[in-house]
């Protein structure tokens, strides 16, 4: 590889980072305090994108000179309309009814309902492919290292992601509410016999997720064209970054995140038809010698 | 013959010792009842010796063999058999199915095609579950049955397995008290019939007295007093920390 | 014994039916194929473990095929099917050396992730595999005949159905025996395996390796059918179709397997009928049903209570109140 290409590689890769990040953190929280995988994460980021892509649109279509902040805020607000609406429609519809079922049964409802999501998506926004490059353009170009970068992608997205891991570490650690969400993870009977609304906490964490997961794909908007089939691609990747930090880790998230994203960065600019597999290939990787994921904890006696 | 050795046995998590440099000798024949606190170590001395946990350092012998580094399924082949604080069953089995899973456990080899109950002694079964007093629930499924009942098939598992030496973890604990006289009666005679030695891990006195030869007293992870019931129930630091008396 | 007559019936009206209206051959050939490979996946699922990454298993045996079928043309298609399958049942040798260490979602996840792997590696490697093309292979002879079109259609059925019979039947010998008990023990009580001298990993190795043969047979028959092998075979979503069918049918019995195919093929067809190109929100919708309604599936659910000659306990997935 071209050494020249070396600080490109690494922009590309905290940034693809970044947005794996977003989506894996969200993947990992409801895991964490539901004990659910949900597959159905995979649609949250393919409706926030499309989400955020029609909104803007309609924004710029509308004509006259828009702000870019008003461009930017829209992503974040299809992002939170695309995970509440969402996200209470699965938790309260779906999985309040399988809480007490077999892991493995859950699993499979939250992929039924990604089956049905996916199709919507279909149905409501076709075939063709849908961006929002108006803003990367906006938000203009940096030199650095002698390479040009967007803006939007060297320091937006990391910005964004870094925030959300501070702002989600702060609130689980000092405030009431977040402790609650760590005492259900913990043990949500425990925690209900304490008094704490279990049922409400879920709620909560579950749109927390969702939002995250569909601000992955509604970030993801004006650098990438999304297609049908990106939830069904993001699902399994942010799948190997969680299992690759360790199911419910949040730090250990963003770690894997960054490991992945600048494995496969580096993977496009040195040997291109990794870049695919190299994901999945350190997740069989991390897997194969630590069982629980890098920073899974220790297990109880059984017996 | 000298059935069980360990010789330095030590292990801890982190501060606590819960094996502290143990040395052990069970021979053939005893019936060793061994008591003291929650939380003493018994268990974890079990789980060591019957490979399920692996000691930091010391050696275990069975049957004169080393087994230190040694699976449970090596030493169950060796002659161990055990049952356990909380019975581990095959729920989703019928009774008659979990022992003829001893039996084929014994025999070491698992046929593809012949059916399982074609492939074991039905009436070392049958036998079996007489003598553990299962003889009309052998139909039930396992999770249909009651925690006494749970316990004697936990046992009546172990000794499908003809073991020379069968490991009981509380077998009456959990049990109703009018029962627990009753199932250690049958769990014995058995024993007695097959000539098994034994070893079990109980906190009722009763109990330890009626059936033991020998009792070793745990106390924060090692042997505090060992021999027989008179005298180890007779000295003062076990009635104190152990029985709770003076 | 029932479910052995009904085998054979199904199976008849399949032959007839596909005998009578040429235009059934293909899906009814497609249905037997996801049986078959659901049952593969419902093997494991007696020991309690979902294997979300069984369709490279059919990916593998669907490459072999196609790799030896355009080097020698000449082959036989039977001797092409075996290929597949041998070559099925080695990767699962090799790759369930590893995976049997893991249980529940770590399993799920271990087996998704190495399938993921070999998903990307074909769809990359143009000059290899085709990429994401895929590879085309001519139609080769079969059981020694040159058939046409229609006729090798026929050779196909007939051997879809006589494999899913066979193997059925000797699947659901292999569940009552003593190695195909033992491996349900697992799913309930490992540590209490080791403590009756038993390996529940060699157990659990024994089952994969099933389990990759019966995926194996499944993707080299469709190749063959298709004469087409992509990458696509071997992608999650089709893994999850398996562990789908493989639910929808229950585990109870080996005919399960089969029963949820044949579901499956109609919610198929009638999707695409309703539907057109989103008929998988039927899908969706049905799986979302089963779980609600019957996670044991039709054979955990159907009062039949003797399906065959031993005494079958009814599978559940559910853990039993208050049991892990």
């Amino acid at each position: 590889m071209n050494l020249d290409l070396l600080p490109l590689a690494l922009a590309d890769g905290f940034s693809y980072a970044g947005l794996l990040f977003l989506v894996a953190l969200g993947l990992t929280l409801i895991f964490g305090v539901m004990g659910i995988l949900n597959v159905a994460h995979g649609a949250m980021y393919a409706f926030g994108g499309y989400a955020a892509a029609s909104l803007v649109q309609a924004i710029v279509n509308r004509g006259g000179e828009v702000p870019s902040v008003v461009l930017v805020l829209a992503l974040f607000v299809a992002a939170i309309v695309v995970g509440v609406v969402l996200g209470c429609l699965l938790e309260i519809g779906l999985l309040r009814r399988v809480q007490d079922k077999d892991p493995v049964l859950q699993l499979l409802i939250t992929f039924g309902a990604f089956l049905i999501l996916d199709d919507v998506q279909l149905l409501i926004w076709g075939g063709t492919p849908y961006s929002a490059s108006e803003i990367t353009g906006r938000l203009g170009t940096i030199e650095l290292f002698g390479a040009t970068f967007t803006a939007y992608q060297l320091v937006f997205i990391p910005l964004v992601a870094l925030l959300a891991y501070g702002t989600l570490q702060y609130f689980l650690r000092y405030t009431r509410v977040g402790r609650q969400v760590v005492a259900v993870t913990h043990n949500a009977e425990v925690a209900t016999a304490l008094g704490i609304h279990a049922k409400r906490i879920r709620l909560v964490t579950f749109i927390v997720g969702a939002i995250l997961g569909a601000l992955g794909g509604a970030l993801s908007v004006p650098n990438t064209s999304l297609v049908p089939g990106v939830g069904t691609d993001m699902i399994v990747l942010s799948f190997s970054v969680v299992a690759t930090a360790g199911l419910g880790q949040i730090t250990g998230a963003l770690i894997a995140a960054l490991m992945i994203g600048m494995a496969r960065s580096l993977a496009v600019y040195t040997f291109p038809e990794f870049e695919v597999v190299v994901p999945y290939l350190i997740m069989v990787l991390v897997l194969l010698i630590r069982p629980y994921g890098l920073f899974t904890v220790a297990q109880a006696r059984k017996i | 013959m000298e059935l069980v050795r360990t010789e330095n046995l030590y292990l801890a998590f982190g501060a606590i010792v819960v094996a502290d440099n143990i040395n052990f000798s069970l021979q053939e024949g005893e019936r060793l009842a061994v008591i003291g606190a929650n939380g003493a170590g018994k268990t974890t001395f079990i789980n060591i010796v019957t490979g399920y946990l692996r000691a930091r350092s010391g050696r275990i012998f069975f049957s004169g063999t080393d087994v230190t580094k040694m699976p449970p399924r090596g030493i169950v082949h060796l002659g161990l058999g055990r049952s356990f604080q909380l019975p581990q069953l095959f729920l989703e089995h019928t009774v008659r199915q979990c022992l003829e899973l001893a039996a084929v456990g014994r025999i070491g080899s698992l046929p593809l095609l012949k059916p399982l109950s074609a492939s074991v002694d039905q009436s070392e079964i049958d036998h079996t579950l007489e003598v553990t007093g299962l003889a009309t629930r052998g139909e039930e499924m396992a999770s249909a049955l009651g925690e006494g009942e749970r316990k004697l098939l936990d046992v009546a598992m172990a000794l499908v397995l003809r073991p020379k030496l069968l490991i009981m973890d509380e077998p009456t604990s959990g049990v109703a008290s009018e029962e627990k006289h009753g199932i250690m009666e049958t769990i014995m005679g058995a024993l007695a019939e097959r000539k098994v030695t034994s070893w079990f891990v109980e906190h009722d006195v009763d109990v330890v007295t009626r059936h033991a030869t020998r009792v070793a007293a745990w106390i924060s992870g090692r042997i505090a007093a060992d021999g027989k019931p008179e005298q180890v129930f007779a000295e003062p630091e076990i009635r104190r920390q152990v029985l709770g008396t003076h | 014994m029932i479910a052995g007559i009904l085998s054979v019936i199904g199976a008849a009206i399949c032959l007839v039916f596909g005998l009578i209206f040429p235009w059934m051959k293909v899906p009814i050939i497609v249905g037997l194929c996801y049986g078959l490979a659901a049952l593969g996946v419902a093997v494991l699922m007696r020991a309690g473990q979902v294997s979300f990454g069984h369709a490279m298993y059919s990916c593998i045996a669907g490459y072999t095929v196609a790799f030896f079928a355009r080097a020698y043309p000449a082959l036989d298609g039977l001797l092409l099917v075996a290929a597949g399958v041998v070559a099925a049942v080695v990767a699962g040798a090799i790759i369930g050396l590893f995976v049997v260490r893991y249980r529940e979602i770590f399993f799920g996840m271990l087996n998704l992730a190495l399938s993921m792997v070999l998903y990307s590696v074909l769809g990359k490697f143009y000059e290899i595999t085709g990429g994401t093309d895929g590879l085309r292979l001519e139609r080769p002879p079969f059981a020694g005949f040159h058939f046409d079109r229609s006729g090798y259609e026929t050779a196909l059925l007939v051997t879809a159905l006589l494999a899913s019979l066979v193997l059925g039947a000797l699947v659901q010998r292999y569940f009552g025996s003593a190695a195909g008990e033992a491996l349900a023990g697992i799913k309930t009580n490992e540590t209490r395996l080791e403590y009756l001298g038993m390996s529940a990993r060699r157990i659990l190795w024994s089952g994969y390796m099933i389990s990759a043969a019966l995926c194996g047979l499944a993707g080299a028959l469709v190749v063959l059918l298709q004469g087409l092998v992509t990458p696509e075979l071997g992608y999650w979503v089709r893994s999850g179709e398996f562990v789908f069918i493989a639910i929808l049918g229950g585990s109870a019995h080996a005919l399960g397997a089969f029963i949820g195919a044949v579901v499956f093929q109609v919610i198929q067809l009638v999707g695409t009928m309703l539907l057109a190109g989103t008929w998988k929100m039927l899908l969706g919708a049905t799986l979302i049903l089963v779980i609600l309604v019957a996670p044991t599936g039709i054979t955990g659910v159907l009062p039949i209570k003797r399906w065959g000659k031993s005494r079958e306990p009814k599978i559940s997935l559910q853990p039993i109140a208050g049991e892990r």
